[in-house]
């Protein structure tokens, strides 16, 4: 059984028990436990279910290479599935529930599944499920989809209770990792005096020379000590590196509050790293072995198995059986040992056995077996039992030796993912059995040079004291690329390890046949076996890419950390290739999982998207605002009072309007000044109509297309003096129109003498609108005069507006006697309530942006984005008159003559008018007979705007038709999506007041 | 070819699986072939499947510099839809659906297509406009689709927040035969089709450039050997433009880098595909398990494969939004694609300046959902000479002559 | 991520500061010219896989716009320059060969 020792365990505090819940039951523990060493102190070695056949499984690792143990975390707005065991720190009231199993960890019934692992090979489901077809819509998919998944999806109403955050951190050099190596490297390149951050993702600083031995005693703290004395250090615990990106971008994933959720403050902080060099200082990985039953709980890392001894006091077993290819799985020997606990064999593959580890180990009374393997492990939920064999020979069994656990060492891979990222090379170093970054091909920053370096283990440097030197030159070659003085540290002399080389072992025993090679897992959470890499290869998925596709394997969320060297190396021996011919899989970021909510930052509800608010926002609101988002502004749709409806409410807001006076808030049209010697010629190329000759206190209509001869913007120019101009923009358009503008001043015409200003939000401007809108304003007093004759249709004045800085247009888009009121913003919504109290006696109505296009639509006037969409050309619309003939050149011109463009086949604008007054739904097309040749129907034209119009009490819309002006009278059939059929007839655009009297009084 | 099913696996389990036989082989490339066409991936594929059963033309060479199925086929986010607006996008999204339907009866390979409907997110009175004008065009395009009410949002995708603090729901898009499939088996039920009429798929071997005589296309110069032909089909997506200077002529189109995500798995919370285009995200869960998510792609020329983070930032923000239970969910894995798009972001499938030499170009980021319809039409026109009714409008010449197909007039985003 | 140096204001910035604006150095053409000529100018892209030249704007920061040569394989950027030119200025075109001796785009080499 597993259990607590009665001695050891570096990071926990005897004196300070936890109390956790697993499955509900209460369990004790210690403060520097992690949940995988306090599970396994209390003798809970089987920690979930894999994720294909269901098999239960144990805590392989120590580390966040951990496969296996991943719970259910949490409760409500806590909750996080797959939370890993191994890299959960534990605390009091810490709460769990294992995962992938129905009904229970102990009894599930996807089991069955495993019953069935013959039948189910790499990639099964692609040959079958087939038949009948909706059967796999209906059956068998969601079936699948039950029976995988891995942790509980949190509930579907769940908030996030937790706070996260973004930090911006700009170094010369970055060190990710905080073992000797990483110490070391950050070290030498600080005291260059570069700026250096370096990260460690444990709460702890030493990496595995905490456990397998420091160059010299207190190394690690006199180090972590010396760093933390130098003012251009920084350095962060709790802090994965998760992602290297182009140019020397690094994500930083720090857990603030995942040990300790009673504190204050973000749960998660992401690190928005600029280093102008990189050191990845990640170490390495062990591989486990492939032999059959390999995945039985209590078959262990050797590594994590004096992890668990060491750090944290636990016993993964009484007697520990010992499997390697390498020198360095004797230490775990030789620890379980030294913790009073039995090792009955040491089995290690290589016929010529081990180097001086092994002369200790066998000093120590440990049965040693060199040349041998494991030919099998026996046991379901627990180890029993080693089933031993030659490894050279094909595993006919020598002898059975009882165990209750089994440490097992493939040799170790360098953790090359950051190295790898932003495309770092690897290459394949024969002697050592790995993959290691090859130095000379890095991945490379905006300069061309390379910007990441590696350090120790992570560089392949597996021996401490060859670790150490490769960190000090990294260290000082990073500050140097990095534009500093630097030179090497001195070091504590090592001497070499005096170990035998690790002999590749990818499968044990080597000659296993196919039904040991069914139970030799490679990929322990996705249940991929030697066999189902076979079959791949058998099959013609010969890339790497396709293995790992067919498989899945390494696409579990422990992303092939552990499986990925051993099944590429399975692969390129059924292929018979070498294995860097085979090549690997593309490392992706991040390292480890990182919460989304880290990501997403501080961006969420209210300030996910900010909302841009007018002066007179406050009293939108106040006064019953039904919103509408436009742009990143919202805008009242209507103002709803009392039990209206929003339809009654845009009808009452309209004839009060046509009746008397309406206000509109339009301070969200874009404003932008145009101004120079040069500004009337620029306009003349900017819109389609002349505007170098408007008069300067005179307003003109302008119609904007892009290069490409689509119209898209629209807008009143008004002429403020003989050199400026100001520009109205649609609410949405005013920093595109604004960034247009200097696009076309700065790369196209830049000898032109033009400057533009964006000033929308520097003006507040109310549409006061209706037959009594003079009346009002009058009543303000001032010394603008607003007369009829003072101020005509498409005048412009300025002046004193009662107390208000006026600037007054006088426009109609709602076709009555109207002017807009502009002021300066800090005015705005004292002119709104001065305008609401003054027109108090004419029954003011504030309307929204509905009522502002449905009495558009009644006068006919285009409105972009509905009569527009990005495929319609002036000419579509009729604005014939809006276009300049006089021109030589304005911006789409060119475009518009095209054949297309000049085609008399192109859908134009016409009124639409019901027959029966109904109202035609949005967006319906007008059908033509016959269908294309793709069997669609054929259609003639289709709706852009449609309106209950209470002015006309009927339904009114635009529409472009098929030579449609050239139809007037003509009723043609707009199939609604209900069934029923509109039957519209073609008419002027202009539904109201065609001749213009009302706005010209 | 041995046919796949439930008894073949059977019958191989008894014996370890020892018997399965290669899925396509992996031949040396012939001397001369009637049709090559550059680029496994699914549209290439997808056309060498049509050539061969539609026009009988089966002495056909795939070529891949890399793995069959290795550009985007493999690192999309596996949507399929045929909702689209302009009635030429909808003719071949919805021919492309529609055989993704009985694909994997056809191909005799389970390439899971799910039809678990996509709901495209309404949340502004614009938007909830343009999608009803969308409604109304694909009732008349045979395209199944329907504009549906919060209320039927919520019932169909549980997890999502109705009432958004700055977008509100409004309604959606719904179309229910839409879904999604396995990626990478369209890739390889494709080629093992292929292969099994004869074709060669050869792959590890880049086209380094195309030869001409008279203003015609003869062959290719690879890496591996000479190859010629008498027609060369050029279906290689982010790379269309380096391939086409070999060919002497420039395309109206750019390769710009799109990336994903995906989140660890869990277990079943959503059951259909959410677009949210105002917030610039969308979502769906894989079989297994994993939230598949996309946005829209970076913003200048790229051939990394790689974007930048900040991309990912946005989109995930929009999703925490939208959805906001992901906030306690982790990303497992981000990735890019190079997509190649066009001046009016649709594609290209047609004729080009070099006679006998036909592209399939620039899908942008509606590749995937295509192949299949892609692939027929592209066959189609390699066949005839011509295009067809599905191509007809597709061809380069719309740039010329200002004739566009413009589908950003509906959504503006990366699916 | 890239890092940029917009040449009209100095500052070195991160890419979410800049927006990219395409192809640099297009010629306009206008009302008159030649179907094929315009067509080239508003889509036709060089598209490279190498050396590029485009354009950006400073969005976030001065707001002006610049043009950058930059390898669209590597990321690697050879300088920026001003946007008022017609074709990149010589210590540019230095910057390129000696990272990528023998370089061309469109006429420029």
């Amino acid at each position: 059984m597993s259990t607590r020792l009665a001695n050891g365990g570096r990071r926990i505090d005897r004196t300070r028990p936890v109390e956790f819940r697993f499955n509900g039951k209460r369990l004790k523990g210690f403060e520097g436990d992690t949940l995988a060493s306090a599970l396994l102190a209390n003798d809970q070695m089987m920690m979930g279910r894999s994720f294909k056949y269901h098999r239960p499984r144990g805590v392989v690792a120590s580390g966040s290479e951990e496969p296996n143990a991943l719970f259910n975390m949490g409760e409500g707005g806590k909750f996080e599935p797959n939370q890993r065991a191994t890299t959960t720190e534990l605390f009091d009231g810490l709460s769990v529930t294992s995962q992938n199993h129905w009904p229970s960890l102990e009894f599930d019934v996807g089991v069955l599944n495993n019953y069935a692992a013959r039948f189910l090979p790499a990639g099964f489901y692609y040959k079958t499920f087939m038949f009948p077809r909706p059967a796999w819509k209906h059956v068998f998919e969601p079936f699948i989809r039950q029976s995988a998944g891995l942790g509980r999806a949190p509930d579907k109403e769940t908030l996030d209770a937790d706070t996260y955050e973004h930090f911006y951190f700009f170094a010369d050099v970055v060190v990710v990792g905080g073992g000797v190596a990483g110490l070391q490297a950050a070290k030498t390149a600080a005291l260059s005096g570069a700026k250096v951050l370096i990260m460690e993702q444990d709460p702890h600083w030493g990496g595995r020379a905490m456990v397998d031995g420091e160059p010299e005693e207190g190394f690690v703290q006199r180090l972590v000590g010396e760093l933390e004395g130098m003012d251009n250090v920084t350095m962060r615990r709790r802090m994965m590196g998760a992602g290297v990106y182009d140019h020397g971008y690094l994500l930083g994933y720090e857990r603030l509050r995942d040990h300790a959720p009673m504190l204050a403050g973000p749960r998660h902080r992401l690190w928005r790293i600029r280093a102008g060099q990189i050191i990845t200082a990640t170490g390495a990985i062990e591989r486990p072995l492939s032999f059959a039953g390999n995945d039985i709980p209590g078959v262990m890392l050797a590594g994590a198995v004096r992890d668990y001894i060491a750090e944290y006091g636990v016993s993964p077993g009484d007697r520990v059986a010992v499997v390697t290819n390498n020198d360095d799985a004797y230490r775990t020997a030789i620890a379980v040992k030294k913790a009073g606990l039995e090792v009955p064999v040491i089995v290690d593959a290589r016929a010529g056995g081990g180097g001086e580890l092994a002369r200790e180990a066998r000093g120590m009374g440990i049965r040693v077996e060199n040349g041998k393997a494991i030919a099998k492990v026996t046991g379901g939920k627990r180890v029993k039992s080693v089933k031993l064999c030659a490894q050279a020979g094909e595993g006919a069994v020598l002898e059975e030796v009882a165990c209750d656990a089994v440490a097992m060492s493939g040799g170790w891979s360098p953790v090359v993912h950051l190295w790898s990222h932003c495309g770092g090379k690897l290459v394949w170093d024969e002697a050592e059995a790995m993959f290691r970054p090859d130095e000379s091909r890095p991945p490379l920053n905006q300069n061309g040079a390379g910007f990441v370096r590696c350090a120790g283990a992570a560089n392949g440097a597996l021996d401490l004291g060859a670790g150490l030197a490769d960190a000090d030159a990294a260290g000082k070659g990073a500050a140097e690329a990095a534009g500093f003085k630097a030179r090497g540290d001195t070091l504590p002399d090592l001497a070499q390890d005096d170990a035998l080389p690790i002999e590749p072992v990818w499968m044990m025993p080597q000659g296993a046949g196919p039904k040991l090679r069914m139970k030799a897992w490679l990929d322990y959470q996705n249940d991929v076996k030697v066999s189902d890499v076979q079959l791949a290869a058998r099959e013609g998925y010969e890339s790497v890419e396709h293995t790992k596709r067919y498989t899945t394997l390494g696409m579990a969320t422990d992303q092939g950390k552990l499986s990925n060297i051993n099944g590429l190396a399975i692969l390129s021996d059924t292929l018979g290739q070498a294995i860097p011919q085979t090549g690997t899989t593309t490392f992706r970021p991040p390292y480890t999982p990182i919460s989304m909510a880290s990501i997403a930052g501080e961006a969420r509800g209210e300030i996910f998207q900010p909302v841009r608010r007018t002066p007179m926002h406050a009293w939108h609101e106040a006064n019953g605002a039904h919103w509408e988002p436009v742009g990143h502004w919202r805008r009242p749709y209507c103002y709803l009072k009392g039990e209206e409806t929003p339809h009654e409410a845009v009808s009452r807001e309209i004839r009060a309007t046509r009746a008397s006076l309406g206000l509109l808030d339009a301070s969200t049209l874009g404003k932008l000044i145009v101004k120079g010697p040069d500004a009337g010629k620029f306009l003349d190329m900017l819109y389609t109509n002349m505007m170098s000759t408007l008069k300067p206190g005179r307003c003109r209509y302008g119609l904007m297309c892009s290069e490409n001869g689509f119209l898209s913007d629209d807008g009143v120019v008004v002429r403020l003096d003989e050199d400026s101009f100001l520009c109205h923009t649609t609410t949405g358009g005013a920093e595109r129109i604004h960034g247009h503008m200097e696009e076309w001043l700065q790369t196209e015409w830049w000898d032109w003498q033009v400057h533009v200003v964006n000033a929308t939000e520097q003006w507040a401007q109310v549409g006061v609108v209706g037959p009594n809108s003079r009346k009002v304003l009058e009543k303000l007093g001032g010394d603008v005069d607003i007369s009829k004759d003072g101020l005509s249709f498409m005048g412009y004045t300025s002046g004193k507006l009662g107390e208000f800085d006026a600037r007054i247009f006088r426009i109609a888009f709602a076709g009555e006697l109207s002017y807009e009121v502009a002021v300066p913003a800090s005015q705005g919504r004292a002119l709104w309530d001065a305008l609401w109290d003054a027109g108090e006696e004419f029954g003011v109505t504030p309307y929204g942006t509905e009522a502002m296009h449905v009495m558009r639509a009644e006068k006919g006037f285009i409105m972009i984005g509905d009569e527009t969409d990005g495929t319609v050309i002036p000419q579509d619309l009729g604005l014939h008159w809006a276009i300049s003939k006089k021109k030589e050149d304005y911006i789409g011109k060119r475009a518009q003559e095209r054949t297309f463009m000049q085609s008399s086949d192109r859908w134009q604008l016409v009124g639409l008018e019901t027959v029966d007054g109904s109202v035609i739904p949005d967006g319906a097309y007008a059908v033509a007979e016959g269908e294309n040749a793709n069997g669609q129907r054929n259609v003639q034209g289709r709706v852009t705007s449609t309106y209950y119009s209470p002015t006309l009490d009927r339904g009114i819309a635009m529409g472009l038709v098929h030579k449609g002006p050239e139809r007037m009278g003509e009723v043609i059939d707009f199939p609604g999506t209900d069934g029923t059929i509109y039957k519209a007839k073609i008419v002027d655009a202009v539904f109201y007041d065609p001749e213009g009297e009302k706005q010209n009084v | 070819m041995r046919r796949y099913s439930a008894f073949a696996v059977a019958r191989e389990a008894a014996r370890y699986h020892t018997g399965w036989e290669r899925a396509w082989r992996s031949p040396e490339p012939k001397k001369k072939y009637d049709v090559i066409i550059v680029g496994a991936g699914g549209h290439g594929l997808a056309t060498a499947f049509y050539l061969g059963k539609n026009h009988g033309i089966t002495n056909v060479a795939v070529l891949e510099k890399g793995w069959l199925g290795g550009g985007n086929t493999g690192r999309n986010t596996t949507i399929i839809r045929s909702n689209y607006l302009q009635d030429p996008s909808a003719a071949l999204y919805e021919k492309a659906r529609s055989l993704y339907e009985t694909m994997s009866q056809d191909l005799n390979y389970n390439v899971m297509f799910s039809p678990r409907g996509v709901i495209m997110l309404a949340q502004t009175e614009h938007e909830v406009r343009g999608y009803k004008r969308t409604a109304h065009a694909n009732a008349l395009q045979g395209v199944q689709t329907e504009f549906i009410g919060p209320e039927r949002v919520k019932q169909l995708v549980p997890i999502i927040n109705l009432e958004g603090p700055r977008y509100p729901v409004l309604g959606g898009l719904w179309q229910a035969r839409a879904g999604t499939a396995r990626h990478d088996a369209v890739a390889w039920g494709y080629a093992r089709a292929c292969s099994d009429m004869g074709m060669d798929i050869i792959q590890q071997c880049e086209v380094t450039g195309v030869r001409s005589e008279g203003g015609k296309v003869t062959g290719v110069d690879t890496t591996r050997g000479a190859i010629d032909c008498d027609k060369l089909g050029m279906v290689v997506a982010g790379n269309s433009g380096p391939l086409a200077e070999m060919a002497g002529f420039r395309l109206p189109i750019e390769s710009v880098a799109l990336q994903a995500l995906v989140s660890e798995p869990i277990k079943p919370c959503m059951d259909v595909v959410v677009m949210a285009n105002t917030v610039h995200g969308y979502m769906s869960q894989s079989d297994k398990g994993e939230m598949v998510i996309g946005g829209g792609t970076d913003g200048y020329n790229n051939y990394t494969q790689r974007g930048a983070f900040h991309h990912i930032e946005e989109t995930v923000r929009a999703l925490v939004e939208t959805f906001p239970m992901v906030s306690r969910l982790k990303m497992l894995r981000q990735w890019g694609g190079i997509v190649d798009v066009t001046g009016d972001r649709s594609p290209i499938i047609g004729k080009t300046p070099l006679g006998n030499c036909f592209i399939n170009a620039g899908w942008g980021t509606g590749g995937f959902k295509t192949i299949p319809g892609g692939g027929w039409a592209t066959a189609e026109l390699i066949a005839k000479g011509e295009p067809g009714p599905l191509a007809a409008e597709f061809g380069m010449e719309r740039f010329i002559e200002g004739r566009f197909i413009d589908e950003s007039v509906a959504a503006g985003v990366a699916h | 991520m890239l890092i940029l140096e917009c040449p009209c204001c100095g500052v070195t910035g991160e890419e979410t500061e800049f927006h990219g604006g395409g192809e640099a150095h297009l010629k306009r053409f206008g009302p008159g010219s030649a179907d094929t000529d315009f067509e080239n100018y508003l889509f036709m892209r060089e598209n490279p896989k190498g050396v590029h030249l485009e354009r950006w704007r400073h969005v976030n920061g001065c707001g002006k716009w610049f043009h950058v040569a930059r390898c669209t394989v590597t990321l690697e950027i050879f300088g920026s320059y001003s946007a008022q030119t017609l074709e990149p200025p010589q210590e540019i075109k230095d910057a390129i060969s000696a990272k990528r001796p023998g370089w061309s785009w469109r006429d420029f080499s």
